[in-house]
């Protein structure tokens, strides 16, 4: 029996009146690919970053590798994380990537790819430049290893913040459309990284709207509407035969 | 002729007086950056009982004349403290001198300055790179000392080395209570010369090459610091 990865119970969210995620679950076992995708708005984008945590789910339940995130209630009524210590614990097993990079513009490519396994994680510089190199080479970003973020183009940052991401050794890696803010020629470079994590079997969650990448690498193709996963199951069945007539008419747009 | 020559007459005595003004500079410039970020994150805060106190605190002392600041300082704490316990405490030999209440007031005043200049760089850092530390489980005190403040003070470092020039002229506003930096000697050869003129074109100059050299020492500085904005592919 494979190990549940992450696992995501019933997860709502609203900002002010405006109900985002109304009781989403889905779970992840070791090596599954999941694809979240739906137009803009479905909520897919606020649904990654509740796993984390950079977004407060106002009700539900994560967990990754069996340890869920402990939780009070709230004033209002709404989840708040009962522990920090343990939430920060949890984040270094989630990596993130995000659509604009976000890498520490102050640092040079090889000190944002070893800032966490030496401060969070309290490596030894040696042993943290040591597996960044091996990051870098397999990104393919060493000849830019001390070039800092604003010397590279978009994808070469990309390729680098998965790199940082990787550095803290996740049990899950998660995507936040990470190849919408790219131009066109810079998509591709991105793409083959992440197909290559995939073939390595890493656990990874990702929002995206490169069909052919969800297709291509998923396990499981989750469909969004206004809050609810609308339809769900293995890429060839969702994507060739989608059974909700949204679904269809959203994989005729993309 | 003979202006030129009182002029130089009287720079020796000034160039003496000038590490008292580059100690003033110093040490208030110091406080001023360290206070200054307390007070910048305080104002930050969401608590309102941190916050309210620093925007108090900037209110008032960019809003008054330092001039104001630095009597009220000197006559107000010089009256109040020889009636406590300060007065036969081991501090007071050093409460005496008209020194530590100038290195008071200019401190508070430049960290009043620093503290706006600083808000500002540290609320114009991208969310995003806070996100990433925070997903990489970074806790919000490492995060504040390894991604926000290094960026931030980066980034207003132009404004804060103008400030600290500024800083070093106002320095001469210390001369008002009894302290010979180089404005207050400058004053005091007035006095003993009855030359109202070269004593203090001879200042000007001290001030101006103090200025100018300090100019040229934070351009390398901030070049150097700055690398990652201006950095070519």
């Amino acid at each position: 029996m494979v190990a549940t990865a992450l696992s995501v119970k019933n997860i709502h969210k609203s900002f002010g009146s405006v109900e985002v995620l109304k009781g989403v679950s889905f779970e992840a076992k070791s090596g599954d690919v999941i694809s979240l995708i739906g137009s803009s708005g479905s909520g897919k984008s606020t649904l990654l970053r509740c796993i984390n945590y950079l977004e407060t789910p106002d009700e539900g339940e994560i967990s990754v590798s069996g340890e869920v995130i402990r939780t009070l209630k709230g004033k209002d009524g709404k989840l708040v994380a009962a522990d920090k210590r343990q939430l920060e614990h949890i984040r270094t097993r989630l990596g993130m990537v995000f659509q604009s990079f976000n890498l520490w513009s102050h640092r040079t490519i090889l000190e944002n790819i070893i800032e966490g396994p030496m401060h969070v994680l309290g490596m030894t510089r040696k042993d943290a430049v040591g597996e960044a190199e091996a990051l870098m080479e397999k990104v393919g970003i060493t000849p830019k290893r001390d070039h800092y973020p604003n010397q590279l183009s978009g994808g070469q940052q990309q390729r680098a913040a998965i790199a940082r991401a990787l550095a803290m050794k996740p049990d899950v890696m998660l995507f936040d459309e990470p190849t919408s803010a790219l131009d066109p020629e810079l998509v591709n470079e991105v793409l083959l990284v992440i197909k290559k994590l995939a073939e390595e079997g890493r656990t990874m969650v990702m929002v995206t709207h490169e069909m052919s990448l969800a297709r291509d690498i998923s396990s499981e193709v989750i469909f969004l509407h206004k809050g609810l996963v609308e339809e769900r199951g293995a890429p060839s069945q969702v994507m060739r035969d989608p059974k909700s007539a949204r679904l269809r008419q959203f994989l005729q747009m993309a | 002729m003979e202006t030129i020559s009182n002029v130089i007459g009287f720079l020796p005595a000034l160039i003496k007086a000038t590490p008292l003004t580059l100690l003033l500079t110093a040490v208030a410039g110091v406080f001023g950056l360290v206070i200054g970020t307390l007070v910048a994150l305080a104002r930050l805060s969401p608590r309102r009982i941190l916050s309210m106190p620093a925007y108090v605190f900037t209110f008032a002392f960019r809003g008054t004349p330092l001039l104001v600041q630095i009597y009220l300082v000197y006559y107000g704490l010089g009256q109040i403290l020889p009636g406590t316990w300060v007065r036969h405490s081991f501090l007071w030999p050093y409460l005496r001198d008209g020194l530590w209440y100038a290195i008071f007031a200019l401190s508070l005043n430049q960290a009043a300055y620093n503290a706006e200049v600083i808000r500002g760089a540290i609320k114009a850092i991208p969310r995003g790179q806070i996100e990433a530390a925070k997903s990489i489980g970074m806790r919000s005190s490492l995060i504040l000392r390894r991604i926000t403040l290094p960026q931030a003070l980066r980034s207003c470092l132009p404004v804060l080395t103008g400030d600290l020039i500024i800083l070093l002229k106002t320095t001469s506003l210390a001369s008002t209570i009894t302290i010979l930096e180089v404005m207050g000697t400058a004053r005091m050869l007035q006095r003993q010369s009855l030359l109202i003129f070269e004593p203090l074109i001879a200042a000007g100059i001290i001030y101006f090459t103090v200025v100018f050299i300090l100019t040229r020492v934070m351009n390398v500085v901030e070049k150097r610091l700055s690398r990652y904005r201006t950095a070519k592919a």
